[in-house]
C-alpha cells in the first residue's frame, strides 16, 4: 500500500472516531459506487451526513481543508443523492442531508489534529 | 470573537472618507471573500494579505474570510486598505486587540514577504482621518515623513504586517526587516530655477514680472523666439513669497496624491508646472478612469502654471482652464464619483506672435501670411484672455542693451522678493476683513466702490477710453486692479495717474 493511501486511511479512521465520539452514527464507511466514494456516512440526530475527509502530513502544502475544492464537494452532493436512492429502494426513510468537511493534519512524529466543519454545502 | 473592524481612508480627489474594514470568520471551507466595491488592485489585496501573514509567522485561520469595506456603495481603490484588511483579519481571529485595531486608521500595501510598502496620498489620507476624529494612524515607515506633517496626527510607523500586529498587542519576537523606502526620492532637488538678475535688459517684462508677483495676477508673455519669455517665467516662482503653513500642507498633500513624494525641507516654495504643449486636457486638469489622478494645474495650486507656446495647445486643454480660473477649484466629474482638487494658481502664458515667430521684430521679417498670424493667436479664446490682467510684449535683447547690463546690474530676486512681500502685506491690510488676499481676486464692484476708488482724476484717461470703446467695462477693472497693485509696490496709498497709466501699458502691449 502506498504511503498517500495508508495516510489517507489513518485520516479516515482518525475522523470517523472524532466523529462517532462527538455522538454520531456510523452508517457507512468508503462506500462506492461507479461515480466515485463517499469517505463516511452518519446519522447525527434526525440528519443524515456526507463526511469528505481530507489528510494532508503537515500544513507545508497548505490545510487539508483548502483542498477541499467546490468541485469534489459537488460531486459528493451527487454520490449523496445516489446513496440515498439506493436507501428509498430498500424502503427505508431518509430525512434531512448535510455535507461535512473534515480536515486531519497527521504529522509522524506528533498527534494529529481533526478539524470539522459542519454544512459546508451552500 | 470572529468578527474584526479597522478603519482605513478611500481617497476622493484630495479628499477623503473614512472606510469601516469589517472581518468575519465562519466556519466554512477556506475562502478568502472581499466585498463592498473593491476593484481590480484592491480585489488583489486577497491573495497579498494571505501571502503577507503566512510569511509574517501570522496564519489566517483554515476558514472563510469575509471582509467587508463599507460604506458599501463608495468606490474604492487601490492597494492602500491591504493593511487594514489584514488587521481586521488578525483581529477576528483574536491574534491582535480587537478593541486597538479598531481604534486606528491603517494605510500601506503589503509586499508577499510581509513588509509595508509606502502608497501615493498617504498626507490627504491622515488629513480626513484626523478630520474624522481618528487620532492614531498606522503607515508604513516609507511614509511616516509625510504623515507626521499633519497637525494631531499620531503615527505609527511599521516596517512590517509583524510590527503593525506586535503594536496591536500579538505575542509575538519583533523581527527587524528592512523598511521600502518611500515612492518617489523625495530629495531629489528641483533644478534651480536662477536668479531675476540672469533676465538682460526687458525692464518692462521684469517689472511685469514683479507686478504679478505682487498682485497674483496672471500673465501673457508675447514675442518672438530667443526674446526671454521662458527664462522670465521660471523666474516668477522665485518672486513669489513663502507659503503659509496651510498652503504648504496643500502643496504637500498634492505631491503625495500625484505619488512624487513630500519633499521634508524647503516645502514652503510655491510649485512651478510648466506642461508641454502636447498635454491633454486631462493631464492639464486631471483625470483617469479609475483613480482621478491631479494633473499639471493641479500641481501647480498655490504656485505657477506656465504654458509655453500657448498657442500650440489643444483649445479643449486651454478652455478646460476657464473654471479653476474662476474658482480656484478643479472638480472632476466621473460616472461613479466627482472628484475635488484645490487650484488656485497663477498662470503665466507664453506665445510668439506667429507661427514663424517674427511678426512685429524690428530686425527680421515676418514670412506668415496676414490670415495665418490671426489664425495663431485666434487660437487662445477670449474668454482665457480675459482672465488675464497682464499682457506684455517682450522684445529680442539688443547688444546696447547686453553692453549696458554689465554695467548696472539688473533687480535680484531677493530684493523683488522683498518688494513683493511689502507691497502683499499693503494689499493684506487693506483687504483685510474681504474674502479676498491679492488684488487680483478683488471683484471690480469693490474696486468701483467707494473702498477702492482711486486718487481724483486718475483715471481719466481710463473713463476716456472707456467712452472711445477702446476698452470694455471688463478690461476697466482689469487696469484697475493692476494699478492697485503698482500703487501697493510705490508705496502710493491708492492708485493715481501715472499707476493708471503704467497698468493701462500692461495690459494694452499684446493687443
Amino acid at each position: 500500500m502506498a504511503a498517500k493511501d495508508e495516510l489517507g486511511l489513518l485520516g479516515e479512521r482518525l475522523a470517523e472516531r472524532h466523529l462517532t465520539r462527538g455522538g454520531m452514527e456510523l452508517l457507512d464507511r468508503n462506500w462506492r459506487c461507479s461515480q466515485g466514494e463517499i469517505d463516511l456516512v452518519l446519522r447525527d440526530g434526525d440528519e443524515i451526513v456526507f463526511v469528505e475527509v481530507k489528510t494532508r502530513a503537515s500544513v507545508a502544502f497548505g490545510h487539508p481543508l483548502e483542498a477541499i475544492t467546490p468541485v469534489k464537494l459537488a460531486r459528493l452532493r451527487r454520490l449523496a443523492g445516489e446513496w440515498c436512492a439506493i436507501r428509498r429502494a430498500e424502503g427505508r426513510a431518509i430525512g434531512r442531508i448535510r455535507i461535512d468537511a473534515v480536515g486531519v493534519v497527521a504529522p509522524r512524529h506528533a498527534p494529529a489534529t481533526v478539524d470539522h466543519l459542519a454544512g459546508v454545502f451552500r | 470573537m470572529s468578527l474584526g473592524r479597522a478603519h482605513s481612508v478611500a481617497l476622493l480627489g484630495i479628499d477623503g472618507a473614512i472606510v469601516e474594514i469589517e472581518a468575519d470568520v465562519s466556519s466554512n471551507l477556506p475562502a478568502f471573500v472581499i466585498v463592498g466595491l473593491p476593484d481590480a488592485a484592491l480585489g488583489e489585496a486577497r491573495d497579498r494579505v494571505r501571502a503577507a501573514c503566512g510569511n509574517s509567522g501570522l496564519a489566517l485561520p483554515a476558514r472563510k474570510l469575509t471582509v467587508n469595506l463599507s460604506p458599501a456603495a463608495l468606490p474604492k481603490h487601490g492597494s492602500a486598505f491591504d493593511l487594514g484588511i489584514a488587521m481586521a483579519a488578525l483581529a477576528a481571529e483574536g491574534v491582535v486587540s480587537a478593541e486597538s485595531v479598531a481604534g486606528a486608521v491603517h494605510l500601506g500595501e503589503l509586499g508577499l514577504d510581509g513588509r509595508l510598502r509606502p502608497v501615493a496620498g498617504v498626507l490627504p489620507a491622515v488629513a480626513a482621518a484626523v478630520r474624522a476624529g481618528f487620532g492614531t494612524v498606522v503607515v508604513p515607515t516609507g511614509s511616516a515623513a509625510e504623515a507626521a506633517l499633519v497637525p494631531g496626527a499620531r503615527v505609527i510607523a511599521c516596517a512590517s504586517l509583524r510590527d503593525a500586529a506586535i503594536h496591536h498587542g500579538a505575542e509575538l519576537e519583533p523581527v527587524p526587516v528592512e523598511a521600502l523606502p518611500a515612492l518617489a526620492s523625495a530629495e531629489v532637488a528641483e533644478p534651480d530655477p536662477g536668479d531675476l538678475a540672469d533676465v538682460i535688459g526687458n525692464r518692462d517684462a521684469v517689472e511685469a514680472l514683479l507686478v504679478a508677483a505682487a498682485g497674483g495676477h496672471h500673465l501673457f508673455l508675447l514675442g518672438p523666439p530667443g526674446a526671454g519669455k521662458t527664462m522670465l517665467a521660471t523666474r516668477l516662482p522665485s518672486l513669489l513669497p513663502t507659503l503659509d503653513a496651510e498652503a504648504a500642507l496643500e502643496v504637500a498633500a498634492i505631491r503625495s496624491l500625484a505619488g512624487r513624494g513630500v519633499p521634508t525641507a524647503d516645502r514652503a516654495r510655491p510649485p512651478f508646472e510648466a506642461p508641454h504643449h502636447t498635454a491633454s486636457a486631462a493631464a492639464i486638469v486631471g483625470g483617469g478612469s479609475g483613480v482621478i489622478r491631479p494633473g499639471a494645474a493641479v500641481r501647480a495650486a498655490h504656485g505657477v502654471l506656465f504654458l509655453d507656446e500657448a498657442p500650440e495647445f489643444s483649445p479643449v486643454a486651454l478652455d478646460a482652464l476657464r473654471q479653476p480660473l474662476e474658482s480656484g477649484v478643479i472638480r472632476i466629474a466621473r460616472a461613479n464619483a466627482t472628484a475635488r482638487f484645490p487650484a488656485r494658481f497663477q498662470l503665466v502664458l507664453a506665445a510668439n506672435p506667429c507661427p514663424c515667430g517674427n511678426a512685429g521684430s524690428r530686425d527680421t521679417e515676418c514670412v506668415c501670411t496676414p490670415f495665418a498670424r490671426r489664425r495663431y493667436l485666434g487660437r487662445l479664446s477670449g474668454p482665457l484672455l480675459d482672465r488675464v490682467d497682464l499682457q506684455l510684449r517682450v522684445a529680442r535683447v539688443t547688444a546696447t542693451q547686453l553692453k549696458r547690463a554689465g554695467d548696472t546690474g539688473g533687480l535680484d530676486s531677493a530684493t523683488a522678493r522683498a518688494r513683493v512681500a511689502t507691497a502683499r502685506d499693503r494689499a493684506a491690510v487693506r483687504l483685510a476683513g474681504t474674502p479676498w488676499r491679492t488684488n487680483a481676486e478683488v471683484p471690480g464692484s469693490w474696486l468701483r466702490s467707494r473702498a477702492g476708488v482711486a486718487q481724483r482724476g486718475a483715471t481719466t484717461a481710463l473713463d476716456r477710453a472707456l467712452e472711445r470703446g477702446v476698452l470694455t467695462m471688463r478690461g476697466y477693472d482689469r487696469v484697475l486692479r493692476v494699478a492697485w497693485t503698482l500703487a501697493d509696490l510705490d508705496d502710493e496709498p491708492r492708485p493715481g495717474p501715472d499707476q493708471v497709466g503704467r497698468a493701462l501699458l500692461l495690459r494694452r502691449a499684446a493687443a
